[in-house]
């Protein structure tokens, strides 16, 4: 096996308007089922560059359990309602909105930032972008985060969610203008 | 009247059905046209070529910021990428395996009761890492018109038909050597409303995971010779020729079944992985290789 044979990557193309009776299917939000021990709720909305909700966005959410392990178990297309996979995909609704059950996410490793990796897809965007939903409390692991120390104070706000009264996450996305979400390149 | 309503002159499910003869009707407004779209493509393709005689690098991916995409406009984000080295759980992907994903699933002609119509095809070929390295187990999911270039998504108001016979969603798991194979029915080219008379090009969209998150991709494949390619301004996203080209497949008659359905082969390529990877894993995926 040759490692050093470099190929070049396909190209993306945007997931246009017509995904929605092919990629969501049953329960593909609930990473757990609503309303089980350590359930929370992770909400947003998704905005275009004049400020209005797009209804034809679909995320993908991939983090590690609670404990903060990384999990390799198959079963998120035909969820049994007890194993948790990490990963989920929610689609907004006509007002822009996306929603998941989860878990809050733990750290990796001790004093790291926990966090919540995104891949967004969306008629008029034309090829899919990365993002990080960060938890807000521990402050100290945020400051000592590589991505978010990088980023000016403004900009790594717009990867920190909010902690809702009941307990879940609410994070928003804007894909252009004020506010514009960080969107990462890994290359 | 199907893909890509306008977002600034139409919302969604507010559309109207649209008209057989629309090209007939009284034009109230501005409307654009195929020669004024062409003419903004051309002119971005030749300030690329011109960008590359200069010595710029070639462009593989997508311009997310391409405005004869009129959806792209209030869409693409106007501050560059920000780098990011990928950590922890960015350099897994999540697994899936047969529980997921019935071995039916990939033929997109027994779905219903009856033979859809058209032109039956097989697309086949391997989903590979940046190294050359095959995406084994991994999951890989398309979608697409029929043959008469019709969705079944109620968005969808292209007066063409609906057939009963066909869905046109599959999914399947990539073999050790990264291998996937769909049994479909080759898709017809429909209208859009991104201009008038906008027509795209006959594609299968694919939806791909690697062995890491940042490898992940949606894309469209499309058919060799479309003379709808220099028209299309989703096509022309991607402004290089040679990046182009590696979204169009193959035909390959050895692919090709007697009496049954013509081949095609496309070939995916991911991202380079970033993870080092332990002496299994790398044996494990590309152990018929050994
Ligand atoms: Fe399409």
């Amino acid at each position: 096996m040759n490692n050093q044979t470099k190929l070049v990557p396909t190209p993306g193309q945007t997931v246009g308007p017509f995904y929605g009776y092919a990629l969501p299917f049953d329960k593909d939000n609930e990473l757990l089922a609503p309303g089980s021990p350590g359930s929370i709720r992770l909400q947003g909305t998704v905005y275009d560059g004049a400020g209005h909700t797009i209804p034809d966005a679909i995320l993908e959410i991939w983090q590690p359990d609670a404990e903060g392990n990384v999990v390799q178990k198959t079963g998120s297309l035909v969820r049994d309602g007890y194993t948790f996979t990490g990963w989920g995909r929610g689609a907004v609704g006509n007002s822009g909105v996306f929603t998941f059950t989860t878990v809050n996410p733990g750290p990796t490793s001790p004093g790291s930032a926990p966090f919540i990796s995104v891949a967004i897809f969306a008629r008029g965007l034309t090829n899919r972008l990365f993002t990080r939903i960060y938890l807000p409390e521990d402050t100290e692991a945020l400051a000592n985060d590589p991505l978010l120390s990088s980023l000016d104070p403004e900009r790594r706000k717009t990867l920190i969610a909010r902690r809702d009264a009941d307990g879940g996450l609410t994070w928003d996305v804007r894909l252009q203008g004020e506010g514009e979400t960080v969107f990462l390149d890994f290359q | 009247m199907p893909e890509e309503t306008n977002a600034q002159l139409d919302t969604d499910e507010s559309v109207p059905p649209a008209e057989p003869k629309a090209a007939h009707m009284p034009l109230d407004r501005a409307i654009e046209t195929q020669a004024d779209l062409s003419a903004e493509i051309n002119a971005l393709g030749e300030a690329y070529a011109r960008a590359l005689k200069e010595g710029s690098p070639a462009e593989t991916q997508p311009r997310l910021d391409y405005p004869p995409y009129r959806s792209s406009i209030l869409r693409h984000p106007t501050k560059s990428l920000h780098h990011a080295d990928p950590e922890t759980i960015e350099l897994y992907s999540p697994a899936f395996g047969h529980q997921d994903v019935h071995a039916l699933e990939s033929d997109l002609t027994i779905q219903h009761n009856g033979e859809p119509q058209g032109e039956r095809i097989i697309v086949a070929g391997r989903v590979l890492d940046g190294d050359g390295r095959p995406v084994a187990g991994q999951l890989v999911e398309i979608w697409q018109a029929n043959s008469s270039g019709r969705y079944i998504h109620k968005r969808d108001q292209h007066p063409a038909p609906i057939d009963p016979n066909f869905t046109g969603i599959g999914r399947c798991i990539t073999g050790p050597d990264g291998s996937y194979r769909f049994t479909t029915i080759k898709p017809g080219a429909y209208p859009w409303k991104n201009h008038l008379n906008a027509w795209r090009p006959a594609h299968i969209h694919f939806s791909l995971f690697g062995t890491e998150f940042t490898q992940r991709i949606i894309t469209q494949m499309y058919f060799p010779g479309d003379q709808l390619f220099p028209l299309d301004p989703i096509y022309q996203t991607i402004v290089d020729q040679d990046a182009r080209d590696r979204l169009v497949a193959t035909y390959d008659h050895s692919l090709t079944e007697p009496e049954w359905a013509l081949g095609y082969n496309w070939d995916i390529v991911l991202t380079g992985p970033k993870r080092t990877w332990t002496e299994n894993e790398a044996l494990g995926a590309a152990g018929d290789e050994e």
